[in-house]
């Protein structure tokens, strides 16, 4: 589609034909890679032109410059001309090539892992000074009840307790269930099935019950309160509340940890009852206890110290899951890729955490001998 | 140069039972910077939402470069999308605050259209991103930034430079001035003139600025009462018998652009 003309004298000339555009970049940029040497481009019979086609125009000039040739426009339109001379204006200096430093594998590794020892060491320092401002404003909170934003705790309380008792209670069922049907076939071989209540009531009411339960609350509540305090800092909501002198630790953390001191408890001990009930149904059932056997043996063999072993770490958890939500949620920085990093690390942490706390937990108690 | 490349006709919208738009009509002919101005609230970001497809009418039609875009909905992705012919290819759209993609860095926002409508490889594409943003007086670094990193006028020109990308014919400015320091106003009315004469671009341009309207447009368009109210040059408004456009063209604020324009 572009020919040279030999014809003119001693000019060299060079002429573009046709569109010289974005969609057919390639093959202008080809011809003209082709036409070193040219001193005049002849744009007569040039029907279209954009930035794309000028910034080839441009390069290929550059190009010729740097070999000490000058390549003149012929023939062009005043507004072919005028782009083309806010191209060249424009036309940055090419880049350079970033220097990749001398490297070595074994080095990367080691370099990586000091870093992500140090990122973890400072985590570690951020989120206790976190915890340790929250207890602060939550004893200051205590201490005038008045500062303490009603409408919010009663809103998260239903949002992150209320609306979790149906997903929570159901766990709680089919756990009771899946232990009585496992126990029950282990425990049938040895003609002790009646122990299967034990079983059930002892591992639902101190470990299972709670744990799970704050397992759940983790994936719902610590990812909900990441994504909404985080898209807060996103939209500099939390810079307006400092600038007003309000106290985002006090508006958005305090009510958020607090539902969830309140709830996980709660929602723990529905977790229990109905992992009790999902047992009691499943032991009638399978192994045909009855439900007035199932609790004369729950009353006779499992002590009320087991469910308060269990609850006992409720608070706990609560405290985990909240802190490492509203963290999580305040470290957001300016682009969403860091919301969406930020939601799925507080899930991650809080039920790391969770597991980890609850495993130091069982210890703890074993060795005091609760 | 009289051909309209953006026809609207009967155009209505409403947001629940409020009438944004009754009946309006406009048309924005090639190669002119068409200014429309109106009061907070009276729908000169629909406008510009309707006729790029953003925003569905209730009633109305609306041609773009002889698409009926309405019918045969540009942001609807379809197999043809790579048509260089295709309306969406032919217009750029500058969004208030750049509208930048968070998570990519300048050069990678400007390159990222080409990436999706054209089979060009790396190095000329990032040439040609590097390109754009050295036309809207970017610096070279600002390219390897992050769209967080950026001020609010360095957005809005990273915003141009992927509006301007596909080498459009329509370029589509939503307040393309707001927020900006007088300085850096006037700079940005000087590269979109330049710019539009140089690429011979078609310019739709929503703004409040009165120096902007002054400085860059052919034609003003002002909406009131649901519908646009009168089109014309600058000196035809400063004619208009309208209380609303007298206020506007007239204010103290108007005398000062005037003024500036004088001298």
């Amino acid at each position: 589609m572009s020919t040279k003309s030999p014809e003119d004298g001693k000019a060299d000339r060079a002429r573009l034909v046709g569109a010289v555009t974005l969609t057919n970049l390639a093959t202008q940029r080809s011809f003209l890679d082709g036409q070193s040497g040219v001193s005049v481009l002849d744009m007569s019979e040039v029907t279209q032109l954009d930035t794309a086609g000028a910034w080839a125009i441009a390069s290929f000039q550059m190009a010729q410059k740097s070999k000490g040739r000058e390549v003149a426009i012929d023939n062009a339109t005043s507004a072919q001309v005028l782009l083309l001379q806010t191209v060249a204006d424009a036309m940055p200096a090419s880049r350079k090539r970033r220097r990749r430093l001398p490297h070595h594998e074994a080095g990367d590794m080691l370099f990586e892992l000091g870093r992500s020892v140090s990122v973890f060491a400072v985590e570690l320092g951020k989120t206790l000074g976190f915890l340790g401002l929250v207890l602060t404003r939550l004893a200051t909170t205590i201490l005038r009840p008045s500062r303490l934003r009603v409408t919010a705790l009663a809103h998260h309380m239903q949002q992150a307790g209320l609306n979790a008792v149906p997903i929570v209670g159901l766990m709680g069922f089919l756990i009771g269930i899946v232990l009585a049907f496992q126990g029950a076939s282990q425990l049938e071989q040895f003609g002790a099935e009646i122990y299967v209540v034990d079983l059930i009531s002892i591992s639902m009411l101190r470990e299972l019950g709670i744990l799970l339960t704050a397992i759940i609350v983790a994936g719902r509540s610590a990812s909900a309160f990441t994504a909404a305090i985080g898209s807060m800092k996103m939209r500099e909501e939390i810079d307006a509340m400092r600038v007003l002198g309000l106290d985002p630790i006090e508006l958005l953390v305090i009510p958020r940890v607090l539902a969830l001191l309140i709830l996980l408890p709660i929602l723990g001990f529905v977790a229990n009852m109905a992992g009790l009930l999902g047992g009691a149904l499943m032991a009638w059932i399978d192994l045909g206890i009855s439900p007035a056997m199932f609790r004369t043996q729950l009353a006779v063999n499992t002590t009320v110290s087991h469910a308060l072993v269990g609850l006992s770490k409720a608070p706990v958890f609560a405290m985990i899951i909240a802190l490492v939500g509203c963290y999580q949620g305040l470290q957001v920085e300016g682009n969403t890729d860091s919301l969406g990093s930020r939601t799925s690390r507080s899930v991650v942490v809080a039920i790391f955490l969770v597991i980890v706390v609850d495993a130091l937990a069982s210890i703890f108690f074993s060795v005091w001998g609760v | 140069m009289d051909d309209a490349v953006i026809t609207v006709r009967n155009l209505t919208n409403r947001f629940g039972k409020t009438t944004v738009h009754q009946n309006l009509d406009l048309d924005v002919r090639r190669g002119e910077v068409l200014g429309v101005v109106g009061a907070s609230g009276s729908g000169k970001s629909v406008l510009l939402r309707s006729i790029v497809g953003l925003q569905k009418p209730a009633t109305g039609t609306i041609t773009v470069l002889g698409t009926e875009v309405l019918t045969d909905p540009p942001t609807r992705t379809e197999p043809d999308t790579r048509d260089p012919a295709a309306v969406q290819n032919r217009w750029g759209v500058m969004f208030q605050d750049g509208a930048l993609f968070s998570s990519l860095t300048v050069r990678e926002n400007v390159e990222a259209p080409m990436r999706e409508k054209l089979a060009i490889d790396a190095a000329t594409r990032a040439a040609l991103a590097d390109l754009r943003i050295a036309m809207v007086g970017l610096p070279a670094t600002a390219g390897d930034l992050y769209p967080s990193e950026l001020s609010g006028g360095m957005r809005k020109r990273a915003g141009l430079a992927r509006a301007l990308a596909l080498d459009p014919q329509i370029l589509f400015l939503d307040e393309p001035t707001a927020g900006l320091d007088p300085i850096s106003a006037s700079e940005f009315d000087n590269l979109v003139i330049s710019l539009q004469k140089a690429l011979g671009l078609t310019v739709f341009l929503v703004t409040h600025d009165l120096d902007t309207l002054h400085a860059t447009c052919n034609r003003i368009a002002v909406l009131a009462q649901k519908k646009v109210l009168v089109t014309g040059t600058m000196a035809e408004m400063m004619q208009v018998d309208d209380p609303w456009v007298r206020s506007y063209f007239h204010g103290p604020r108007a005398h000062a652009a005037q003024l500036q324009e004088a001298t």
